[in-house]
């Protein structure tokens, strides 16, 4: 994936958190490489299932917490958007 | 031989747990926790941290058989932590390889089983029921979390009543949780019912859909999940196509019947759900869709004054007063009426907004504050908690990450709004509808 796609992909993600999660902050406002879990955006585990929905939704794939690690997926915006791309299959 | 057994009713070579590795027969267990209880540093405490629920299991067994007791936190926050290590001198957490090793604590790695290498004996190891084996705790008002001692006596009573409640001591199950062991509920139905019910468990906690429907793969049937209303409505939600599911148990949260229902239509099993607390341990069960009645668990007895009902008998340990009004029915059944108005009880935590009011108040530059449980219509998100906050010089970034640091994730507020003041009435409360005015004029301010 292209610089810019990616960059165009992660705009969408952090589009759809937002809404997903009704969280009174921009889009444009949530840090690429800050921690969407705890001390960065501040999600928690109910936040992460709500996210895996519309993740499987949009993208059309289903997250898995291998070796029950959600904080690697989750560990930025960067992050769960470099996994989308690579597992997306819409 | 004195004493209860570790694990009852079953014989060496019967199965405990399931892991990617493969089986684990009684004989097994045994073994390794008495290899680990030898292999554990000194010291009365232990803060029981593993993630995998093979582990967990094995550090609790090796605590018990070594005069050592386990503590279980509800929330890992490192306020928690940090007062645990006050008022349990010595106390060390231990961690699987997964956990990050908290702070706050002295801690200890696990040590590999494998090299540990306990040999299997010819006896289930004994316990004697007055010994105290673990140490759950709820958050209490002040900002002190409240300690509840379970004896192993009432541990074994607690797995055989929930397995005769469920009908699971002629029909055994696997169980997979998504629930942590170190919860009062997970650690009753799939710890305690594993080992004096008859269950085996699968030692993994799947997290999302997905992640179900593998370990639903990976064990033998029939299986029952025990999880939460979040875990059920999400994997109902996700469409993932799910290995038979021979009955689902859920608490933590009261289950909407057309949830229960729809899981029982998309499924075939029965959706059943338990009732308790940390403080009571898990007192009745119901089939949700069966009908709003609960039926209390084999020795449990219920007694009112006023509004407040108390449980005691059977498993529960001494006489508890519960958070919820009840009201009582002539065939010892009874219906839920409501909650204590001051408990919060969210994705299987359970606190009070004295408690998450304090530590509010109590954060530097916070002038008052209070939190807020919108109902369900007008909350944006259910279950989500607003807080509001008086903090002239304050900065609502700095504000949330103190209070990340006292209270467990789940209840941080969502959004946390600051306010010039909030109104208190004559006797120095906070009205709840001072707090419904607050609310309401965010949200028209958001729009």
């Amino acid at each position: 994936m292209t610089t810019t796609s990616i960059d165009t992909l992660r705009s969408e993600v952090a589009a759809l958190i937002v809404e997903a999660l009704n969280l009174d902050v921009q889009p444009q406002g949530i840090d690429p490489q800050a921690p969407l879990y705890g001390d960065g955006l501040g999600l928690d585990s109910i936040d992460m299932l709500e996210i895996a929905l519309v993740v499987s939704k949009r993208y059309g794939f289903q997250l898995k917490s291998d070796n029950e690690n959600n904080q690697q997926i989750f560990a930025s915006l960067q992050a769960l958007t470099e996994h989308i791309a690579a597992h997306r299959t819409q | 031989m004195s004493g209860l057994p570790l694990v009852g009713g079953r014989g060496p070579g019967d199965i405990l747990a399931w892991r990617p590795q493969g089986p684990v027969s009684v004989a097994r267990y045994c073994a390794d926790a008495l290899a680990l209880a030898a292999a554990l540093p000194p010291g009365r405490y232990i803060v029981n941290l593993c993630e995998d629920r093979y582990h967990y299991a094995v550090l609790l067994a090796a605590c018990a058989l070594s005069g050592r007791v386990s503590l279980q936190p509800s929330s890992q926050s490192e306020a928690t932590l940090r007062q645990l290590a006050c008022t349990y001198a010595g106390a060390l957490a231990v961690t699987d390889a997964s956990t990050p090793l908290p702070a706050e604590l002295p801690a200890h790695p696990l040590p590999a089983l494998q090299e540990l290498a306990g040999q299997p004996g010819a006896d289930v190891p004994h316990i004697a029921p007055d010994t105290l084996v673990a140490i759950l705790f709820t958050s209490g008002s002040t900002g002190m979390p409240q300690p509840h001692a379970k004896t192993w006596g009432k541990l074994v009573a607690n797995g055989r009543a929930e397995a005769q409640a469920l009908g699971l001591l002629d029909a055994p199950h696997t169980l997979v949780g998504t629930v942590p062991a170190q919860h009062s509920y997970g650690f009753e139905s799939t710890f305690l019912l594993a080992l004096h019910g008859g269950c085996s468990f699968w030692s993994g906690k799947p997290f999302y859909p997905q992640d179900l429907a593998d370990a639903l793969a990976a064990v033998p049937h029939p299986a029952m999940v025990v999880t939460t209303p979040y875990h059920l409505a999400s994997v109902l939600a996700s469409g993932v196509a799910l290995p038979p599911v021979a009955r689902w148990l859920s608490a933590t949260a009261p289950l909407d019947v057309p949830l229960a229902a729809q899981a029982e239509a998309a499924t075939g099993a029965p959706v059943h759900e338990i009732y308790g607390s940390t403080e009571s341990s898990q007192l009745a069960t119901r089939r949700t869709a069966a009908g709003a009645e609960w039926t209390l668990m084999p020795g449990v007895r219920l007694e009112q004054q006023g509004d407040t009902t108390w449980a005691s008998g059977g498993h529960v340990e001494g006489r508890v007063a519960l958070a919820d009004i009840l009201a009582l029915h002539e065939d010892g059944r009874f219906t839920l009426q409501g909650r204590h108005a001051d408990m919060v009880n969210l994705a299987g935590k359970r606190t009070s907004l004295a408690y998450l009011n304090h530590q509010l108040r109590t954060i530097p530059g916070v002038q008052d504050g209070a939190f807020f449980l919108p109902d369900e219509e007008e909350a944006a998100r259910a279950g989500r908690l607003v807080a509001f906050a008086v903090a002239p010089a304050g900065e609502r970034a700095a504000l949330l990450a103190a209070l990340r640091t006292r209270i467990d994730p789940i209840f941080m507020p969502r959004p946390l709004v600051l306010v010039e003041a909030i109104a208190r009435n004559a006797t120095g409360k906070i009205a709840r509808s001072t707090l419904e005015a607050l609310h309401e004029r965010w949200i028209r301010n958001a729009r």
